[in-house]
């Protein structure tokens, strides 16, 4: 950004609802090439494009400049191009970014594969149906509380709800599992994003619902063997196995695994020994 | 730092595994060795007590020759790394491949001893035993504290007190070990992550304040790890040249 004397307050995300024009970014020669997925889910292949190279452009503005000029045909899914609404999601050089947020210089002296997220069915060219992530969260118990909103609640007992609130739900955790990716276990495992979800309800201080049993045996969360690649790729930096998943594992650990806490229960007789006192 | 970083997400996606099975191979031929055929202490050096053969515990002389005495106390740190969350990210990850790495090149990777991609069972088949995470870290603490005290006593060489490079050593490696163990996720969940509301629970302040603390700590898990492990090697290492004469142990103070 370039301001400095003041005259032009604000303004700087005028442009972001186009293709940037060329001529408002100062061009710095030369092309980028790009290699594009053009199918549907029968089959496909990769279509190549070069587009003149614009100092700072993104992914999304080669391809939006690809479907303005070159393949009016060409599909992508996007919105707000600020990284915010999570619709641009696809794959580049086979790991899933938001396209609105990945410059094209980041690839400088490589080729760029552009595919749609490929855990999930493709249905034209750059645009994947994520469906299924809506039918999983309609599964999860929501929020539940005997007491009336608005809560008083504390600082100190809502600072862990933030982070798992950040979710944009581009579903490039869900992309990039691979429980999902390469396992298939689309109907037995709910998914990273929504263990997110799961960790916002579980630790919320008002809720009273039990998801515990619901996270071991119909979201599966036992099939995640944590080793975080949903973490890498999330775009808002939750940091997903570390804050979300291990902690809920650890929780129904207590509650089914737990050796010492079974034997008390068998004597006691009694149910959950949860709620942290 | 971060250039380095970003250097080692430039290479090839098979370099991290690699290396994984590399250095934990590498760890477990040199620790079954030294316990199987060495001992952990010398005369010369009564102070020093090897991390690995801590805390000291008899054995009794009916058993076979092989079963040395620091076996009956290394299957807690032991167990402590092979069930804890990071080393098993790392051990899936480098030693099963499932998934080696998270591009979509290296997931598509066939694993021949996988029966088909459906037959994953994650962490609900054998693994699920991974979940008594916990107990082995309750048994480490007892361990931990041995090694604080090992290292108290390394100030004190025939009841003089003296300060010499291998007293930090020890200080050194304990205090990465003790980082190590006070980062886990299983604590973690102790202290603070089964609690709901800290305000509705007694000495919830407290608790809190520990479960951010940790938490802190607990974002650098992989690395104490890593170098929790290093330390318990160097350490080891220090002792055995020290006690054959190839290098000397410099004193700083005393
Ligand atoms: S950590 Fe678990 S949920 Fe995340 S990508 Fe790995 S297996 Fe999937
Ligand atoms: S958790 Fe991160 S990667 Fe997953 S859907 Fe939400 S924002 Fe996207
Ligand atoms: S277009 Fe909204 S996140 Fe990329
Ligand atoms: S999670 Fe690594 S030691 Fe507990």
């Amino acid at each position: 950004m370039s301001e400095g004397n003041g005259k032009n307050p604000g303004n700087v995300t005028s442009m972001a609802h186009s293709p940037v024009p060329n001529e408002d970014l100062g061009k710095s020669g030369g092309t980028a090439k790009l290699k594009i997925f053009r199918g549907d889910a029968e089959g496909g292949q990769e279509v190549e494009y070069e587009v003149p190279l614009v100092e700072g452009m993104v992914v999304l503005d080669a391809v939006l400049a690809i479907q303005a000029e070159q393949a009016g045909d060409l599909a992508v899914r996007w919105n707000c191009k600020a990284a915010h609404c999570g619709s641009c999601s696809a794959e580049i050089n086979g790991r899933p970014k938001l396209l609105c947020k990945t410059r094209v210089e980041e690839y400088d002296g490589e080729e760029i594969h552009v595919h749609p997220m490929r855990a999930f069915p493709v249905i034209k060219d750059l645009v994947s149906d994520v469906s299924w992530n809506y039918e999983v969260s309609k599964a999860i118990k929501p929020f539940q509380s005997s007491e009336q909103a608005p809560f008083t609640m504390y600082e100190e007992d809502v600072e862990r709800l933030y982070e798992p609130k950040k979710c944009i739900e581009c579903f490039m955790c869900q992309d990039v599992c691979h429980v999902l990716r390469t396992h298939h276990k689309h109907p037995e495992f709910a998914g990273p994003r929504f263990f997110v979800r799961n960790q916002w309800l579980e630790m919320h201080p008002m809720d009273e619902a039990d998801r515990l049993a619901d996270l071991k045996e119909d979201n599966g969360i036992g099939f995640c063997n944590i080793t975080k690649c949903c973490t890498e790729v999330c775009p808002v930096d939750i940091k997903i196995t570390d804050n979300s998943i291990i902690p809920l594992k650890e929780r129904v650990a207590s509650e089914f695994y737990d050796p010492a806490k079974w034997l008390m229960r068998k004597i006691r007789g009694n149910g959950s020994s949860r709620n942290g006192n | 730092m971060s250039s380095v970083a970003a250097a080692w997400k430039r290479l090839p996606w098979w370099v991290e595994p690699m290396s994984v099975v590399f250095v934990l191979t590498a760890f477990g031929l040199y620790s079954a060795t030294i316990v199987l055929l060495y001992p952990g202490d010398s005369e010369q050096f009564p102070q020093y007590l090897s991390p690995f053969y801590s805390p000291p515990i008899g054995r009794p002389d009916w058993l076979p020759g092989f079963v040395t005495a620091p076996l009956f106390v290394l299957w807690i740190p032991l167990g402590f790394r092979a069930t804890c969350y990071y080393y098993r990210k790392a051990y899936y990850r480098a030693f099963f491949w499932d998934p080696p790495a998270c591009s979509g090149k290296a997931q598509q990777l066939d694993r021949p001893w996988a029966e088909s991609t459906e037959s994953y069972r994650g962490e609900r088949a054998l693994f699920v035993l991974n979940n008594i995470h916990r107990y082995f870290l309750y048994a480490s603490f007892v361990v931990v504290a041995f090694l604080w005290y090992d290292a108290v006593l390394t100030f004190f060489p025939e009841g003089g007190f003296g300060v010499k490079v291998g007293s930090l050593i020890w200080v050194f490696n304990v205090t990465l070990v003790s980082a190590y163990t006070f980062s886990c996720h299983s604590l973690r969940h102790l202290v603070g992550g089964r609690v709901d509301c800290f305000s509705c629970v007694r000495g919830g302040n407290v608790r809190r304040k520990a479960y951010n603390g940790i938490s802190r700590l607990n974002a650098k898990h992989p690395q104490w790890a890593w170098v929790s492990l290093f330390s318990l090697l160097l350490t080891d290492v220090y002792f055995r040249l020290i006690s054959a004469g190839v290098i000397p142990d410099l004193t700083i103070i005393g």
